[in-house]
């Protein structure tokens, strides 16, 4: 059983047929983004389209799941019930990903001492069996 | 010379009021109400609309609203597509476009927003106090483009606006050093400006930097003081010809140019949008579009008189500011700080009704109005001789702008 951060009561990802399968990889604790195969241009939210070459084909890349604070918010208002606070908000800009970032938490850390520049890791919240959240904290490992 | 020659004739609002305080009546009626001040200003009868205009999913919708007031005929209705506030100079354009291709002959922007009786935009719709659902939480089904976008940002708490904007500002504190007391001063420019406006919910509310560095922390960097209001009103603009502007009740306020749209893959923009370039992530992105709007009107940032910039927050200001170059990237620090907007001795009064801030929070088209009541010599903090102002709707989202000129 992994460690949980936030209670069930948090919004669940929405998702359509193209942006699924990134939930389904989160599932399995692993951390893609999509990639056309075409010009190899990285994407994520996923879409239908590649909006770089307009190729319809795409894969999905692995990633590492190590990257940097690119910006971050401090959160003191509760969207949910029973919402640890402060709660932190972060852009993560990810390694091996073609420059692509996701919104995220970061959790494990102290608010005062979150900065941008700061390298993260993932780490998977099951919220149930089926599903994971990955969000980040910080770590000293070489990137 | 400018390329159109639609006119604003007439502006109007219905009583502003934090949300909930309004009383007993419905958006719907506060829409109508607005409506009919502003073409009452105008010195038209509500016979002569024949076009209705809105923006951002307005739930009144157009076709209801020209049936209730009882319009002879309804020839345009058009609703801007984009989200949130950055549609409301759009809206004018779009009632401009229609006017001046014969489209229709007078149409009306309205908005009118009830955040008492909908939902508190600064919840973003959520209900901390609600029961858990007992069901485990699973991913659901996006019906939408817009929600499968936000399937990426809502799983992290991420809803809130005052979150989503804080982003570009921290990132623009870290690389170009700006301070809380730097977005403070926007706020507190803005009270003093709504302390002699009637209209204004906060006017008589006086604001110190020092209130706003002890106002409470909501998502790091903005304190409550650097948040717009949430407010309960409505309030309408009315575009017609030049031929048909200029005989009738107030000094017709010419539309300059007009411009909307978004850079390249900006989607929402902030709101949910982790992948916005690098170089126009601390802005407002809005750069593009400011130098669009300027050569149209063949008019520069040192033409502009009076400016009425959308202030959902106070970063947003400080970034639009040098997104339509009134100083340099990264100096929208201390070109606030150095009394700048201030209707007394700035050199760019901005938001002379208080703005967002400090007026009232309809989406914006409130700074339509002002803008026209500054060139009418009508503004509560006039500004003498202006003779160009520009308008600014949200930024951090795909936005829209005008050039209005005194005619």
């Amino acid at each position: 059983m992994s460690e949980r951060f936030f209670p069930d009561s948090m919004p669940p990802p929405l998702a359509n047929a193209i942006t699924l399968p990134f939930w389904q990889a989160a599932a399995e604790h692993r951390l893609v983004v999509q990639r056309c195969t075409a010009c190899g241009h990285t994407r994520l939210p996923p879409g239908p389209v590649c909006p770089e070459c307009r190729s319809a084909e795409a894969d999905w890349k692995e990633l590492s799941g190590r990257g940097e604070i690119y910006t971050y918010t401090i959160v003191h208002r509760p969207i949910a019930a029973g919402q640890p606070l402060p709660t932190v908000i972060a852009i993560v800009a990810l390694d091996d990903a073609g420059g692509v970032r996701m919104i995220s938490n970061l959790v494990g850390v102290d608010p005062s001492e979150v900065a941008i520049g700061m390298p993260v890791e993932v780490v998977w919240e099951d919220m149930t069996a089926e599903l994971a959240i990955p969000r980040f904290r910080v770590t000293e490992k070489p990137r | 010379m400018s390329r159109t020659h639609a006119h604003i004739a007439g502006v109007g609002e219905t009583r502003y009021a934090r949300w909930g305080k309004i009383g007993v009546v419905t958006e719907y009626a506060l829409a109508i109400q607005a409506i009919q001040n502003a073409v009452a200003d105008a010195g038209l009868s509500i016979d002569d609309v024949d076009g209705l205009a809105s923006f951002a999913e307005d739930r009144n919708e157009a076709v209801f609203v020209a049936a209730e007031l009882g319009l002879p005929v309804l020839r345009f209705a058009n609703m801007v597509w984009m989200p949130g506030g950055g549609g409301g100079c759009a809206a004018v354009a779009n009632a401009a476009m229609a006017v001046e291709t014969g489209q229709a002959e007078v149409v009306v922007v309205y908005r009118s927003l009830c955040q008492g009786q909908f939902f508190r935009f600064g919840t973003g719709g959520m209900d901390a106090s609600a029961p858990v659902d007992p069901k485990p939480p699973t991913v659901q089904q996006a019906g939408s483009p817009m929600l499968a976008s936000m399937g990426f940002a809502l799983p992290y708490g991420l809803i809130m606006a005052a979150a989503a904007y804080a982003l570009p500002t921290r990132r623009h504190m870290h690389l170009y050093g700006t301070t809380s007391a730097q977005l403070g001063s926007v706020a507190v420019t803005f009270r003093e400006h709504a302390s002699r406006n009637p209209r204004a919910v906060m006017g008589a509310k006086p604001m110190t930097l020092a209130d706003h560095q002890a106002s409470p922390m909501i998502a790091d960097p903005h304190r409550l003081f650097d948040c717009c209001l949430e407010s309960d009103g409505a309030c309408a603009v009315v575009v017609t010809t030049r031929e048909r502007a200029r005989d009738l009740a107030k000094r017709p306020v010419e539309i300059l140019a007009s411009e909307q749209g978004a850079p390249k893959g900006y989607a929402f923009g902030h709101f949910t949008n982790a992948n916005i370039a690098d170089e126009l992530y601390a802005t407002g992105g809005t750069e593009a579009l400011a130098k669009r709007l300027y050569a149209k009107a063949g008019l520069g940032p040192g033409d502009v008189d009076v400016a009425q910039i959308y202030d959902h927050f106070t970063g947003c200001v400080l970034m639009q500011l040098e997104d339509y170059g009134f100083c340099k990237r990264g100096e929208g620090g201390p070109f606030v700080e150095s009394g700048a907007l201030a209707w007394k001795g700035g050199s760019l009064p901005t938001n002379t009704h208080g703005g967002s801030l400090s007026e009232a929070y309809i989406h914006g088209l409130n700074h339509v109005v002002e803008g026209v009541r500054a060139l009418r010599g009508e503004s509560t903090s006039p500004v003498k001789d202006a003779e160009v102002c520009l308008v600014t709707s949200a930024a951090c989202v795909p936005s829209s702008a005008l050039l209005l000129g005194r005619r």
